[in-house]
């Protein structure tokens, strides 16, 4: 088990053949994970990557030749929304946006659509999932992880290998790391996320990954403290952050007094959740909670 | 992109919404006839001159002056243009005016607030308002929590009337001519020029009944600029951190803080938390710096440019989780770009990822003078140690 991706998850790849979407086309297929075809508008019937994947000019030319399961997204930015709405009209499942820079008015339009679909949306601007050694939707290095029992939950790409890259050293293995994205607007929040490792027998504890900016990590420790059964590891990154000053991703910055990693450190602890003082000590900080188990 | 009084009106007088008229001058030459010009065509013998910078607070630093008669505006504006102003946002440098607007002046009945935003818990616009305006929301928050009211707005037809109506209703304009029709404009123009904010602060009734934005701040969605060419050409680069401005330019993303201990990271989070390590440790970071995905000779060498850029700079700590960058070939690109700019400052470097271990010896073998570290937090300590 693990959660929304699985090894025989059929995937296709929006934006196949632009320079990034290759790269990381062929990375996911040396994975393991299950690439079926690719899609480019105006490409139609060309073929990319090493295996000769076959390129359509829609979703839905895609989908007469192919059940697809799950969309993963390397479109420039200002087409991404649209990318994403194609995905969600033909009711993929499950939708991985990686790109980065969407306008906010745009994943307003986005939002507003998956909401009323029965779509699951990860990102945008996110390194993607990755279910140790059966499948990877996004940018995250296979070869750090080890399958195990600990899920990750993170709003950073970097900070998701770094804690993967613990859980793994320490002795632990990953079930499923699902880097959600750290834009105003995202298809899925942490408690979404938390809800899927809550119903997943393989998933055995937690890592939550927050940074300063919304309020996100705080209804999620509210969440878990009421509806969560697994042990949680969280970090929190920005306490050295200036307020007003936008630090890297587009909702990395403080505006109220909640958004800061003070707070947030706060309400986590109120809520019963271990938190790891510094990002050196989140594997320890996991080993420590499970030995008292 | 946070963008000038003056340009924000502009914006807002396409979208037909009344705001306070004037002209900018960024010329001394120009002071004296603007001012008659503005005193004629708007009919107005008093005036208002205003520093433009993005800081708010200009009032409370002296660049906001109101002026009776031709001779007072004329001294006001020699003396706001070309000065350095100093208010609570600016830090204490403070900021030089570069531009002054000269406005009419406008008989007010009442002031209040307005602002116009996205709200990230509720993924929804929302209208911010509250009678108390001409003061810092902040303050108005403090001192009168139940003066301030909102209204959010999820969908473009019946939600937005709905919200307007709630506005209108709580800020008591009911016997306004045209107050919906003056928050739908301003909806508008938030939502088409692609705004993050746009406030109004003070929104005020005129003796005659009528609303009018005295002062106007906002801010464009930098994502959106691609779609936003008028916009783009308001941007002010001399209010930008000449450092940052430098680091965008190379493509980093860098933000100077106070400290000596710099560092260079790849990934925001992962920064953050280096920082913030770095702080744990005893020391103070000197800046926050991602340098992307792409951690190459070229971007590790402008990365140590614009970090010795700043003179506080007495050790540097370099952060790389290396996944599909190898951590080799990241050490031989530290290496080369210590040699060509031939540094003096102390380095530790930390390299996690794919052929660490071979980057590790590499980084050892090498006669350059540096530390290498296997945990972010034996990497703080010695760059914190070196600076002690």
């Amino acid at each position: 088990m693990s959660i929304l991706l699985k090894k025989e998850t059929s995937i296709l790849v929006q934006g196949i053949t632009g320079s990034e979407g290759l790269f990381h086309t062929e990375q996911m297929i040396d994975y393991g994970s299950n690439i079926l075809c690719g899609v480019t508008p105006g490409k139609g019937g060309q073929y990319a990557t090493k295996n000769n994947l076959p390129v359509f000019n829609s979703i839905e030319d895609a989908m007469k030749k192919f059940k697809i399961d799950a969309s993963i997204i390397f479109v420039p930015p200002r087409f991404a929304a649209n990318a994403i709405l194609e995905a969600i009209e033909e009711k993929i499942s499950l939708i991985v946006c990686i790109s980065e820079g969407i306008p906010v008015r745009d994943m307003k339009r986005v939002k507003i659509a998956l909401d009323a679909s029965s779509s699951i949306l990860i990102g945008p601007n996110c390194p993607g999932l990755i279910t140790a050694e059966e499948s990877k939707m996004g940018i995250t290095p296979g070869f750090i992880c080890k399958k195990g029992p600990i899920g990750i939950l993170s709003k950073s790409g970097t900070l998701t290998y770094e804690a993967i890259d613990q859980i793994v050293n320490i002795g632990y293995g990953i079930s499923t790391a699902v880097g959600i994205g750290g834009d105003p607007i995202i298809g899925s929040s942490m408690i979404d996320i938390l809800k899927h490792f809550e119903n997943d027998p393989e998933t055995e504890a937690v890592v939550l990954i927050g940074e300063i900016g919304g309020n996100m990590e705080n209804e999620a420790a509210k969440w878990i403290k009421n509806n969560f059964s697994k042990p949680v590891v969280s970090f929190i990154a920005g306490q050295t952050a200036p307020k007003g000053k936008r630090m890297g991703h587009a909702g990395a910055i403080i505006s109220e007094g909640s958004e800061t990693a003070e707070a947030k450190i706060k309400t986590l602890k109120e809520c019963g959740i271990s938190v790891s003082k510094t990002v050196s000590e989140i594997g320890i900080t996991m080993k420590k909670l499970l030995g008292e188990k | 992109m946070k963008i000038h009084e003056y340009q924000a009106k502009q914006i807002l007088s396409e979208y037909n919404v009344p705001v306070q008229r004037g002209y900018v001058v960024s010329k001394k030459s120009d002071i004296n006839e603007t001012i008659q010009r503005v005193q004629n065509d708007f009919n107005s013998e008093s005036v208002v001159v205003k520093a433009q910078i993005h800081a708010g607070g200009r009032g409370k630093g002296g660049g906001v002056k109101f002026c009776s008669n031709y001779n007072k505006a004329v001294e006001a504006s020699q003396s706001i243009l070309g000065m350095n102003l100093i208010t609570p946002q600016t830090g204490k440098d403070g900021k030089i005016v570069n531009q002054i607007f000269i406005t009419e002046a406008i008989d007010i009945d009442k002031e209040l607030y307005f602002a116009l935003m996205f709200d990230r818990s509720k993924n929804a616009d929302v209208f911010i308002v509250s009678t108390e305006g001409g003061m810092d929301i902040e303050e108005v928050a403090e001192k009168f929590p139940e003066k301030i009211v909102k209204a959010w707005i999820s969908g473009e037809t019946k939600p937005l009337r709905d919200a307007i109506n709630k506005i209108i209703e709580s800020l008591e304009l009911s016997s306004i001519k045209d107050a919906h029709t003056f928050f739908e404009n301003i909806y508008q123009c938030y939502n088409q020029n692609d705004c993050s904010l746009l406030e109004i602060n003070p929104l005020v009734i005129t003796t005659e009944k009528k609303l009018i934005a005295l002062d106007a701040k906002v801010d464009i969605d930098s994502n959106a600029l691609f779609r936003q060419e008028k916009i783009s050409s308001f941007h002010d680069k001399t209010e930008e951190d000449p450092l940052e401005l430098q680091a965008s330019e190379f493509g980093l993303n860098y933000i100077k803080l106070d400290g000596n201990v710099g560092c260079m990271v790849n990934g925001a989070g992962l920064a953050m938390a280096t920082m913030d390590i770095i702080k744990h440790c005893g020391g103070e970071p000197a800046n926050f710096l991602d340098v992307g995905g792409a951690a190459n000779v070229d971007t590790i060498k402008n990365g140590f440019k614009i970090i010795l850029s700043d003179p506080n700079v007495k050790s540097i700590l370099i952060n790389i989780f290396g996944g599909i960058v190898r951590c080799d070939r990241v050490a031989n690109g530290v290496i080369q770009a210590i040699k060509e700019l031939n540094l003096d400052v102390g380095v530790v470097v930390r390299l996690q990822g794919t052929n660490a271990d071979l980057a590790r010896k590499i980084l050892d073998e090498s006669d350059i003078k540096l530390e290498s570290a296997e945990t972010i937090e034996e990497a703080a300590k010695k760059a914190v140690a070196m600076v002690s």
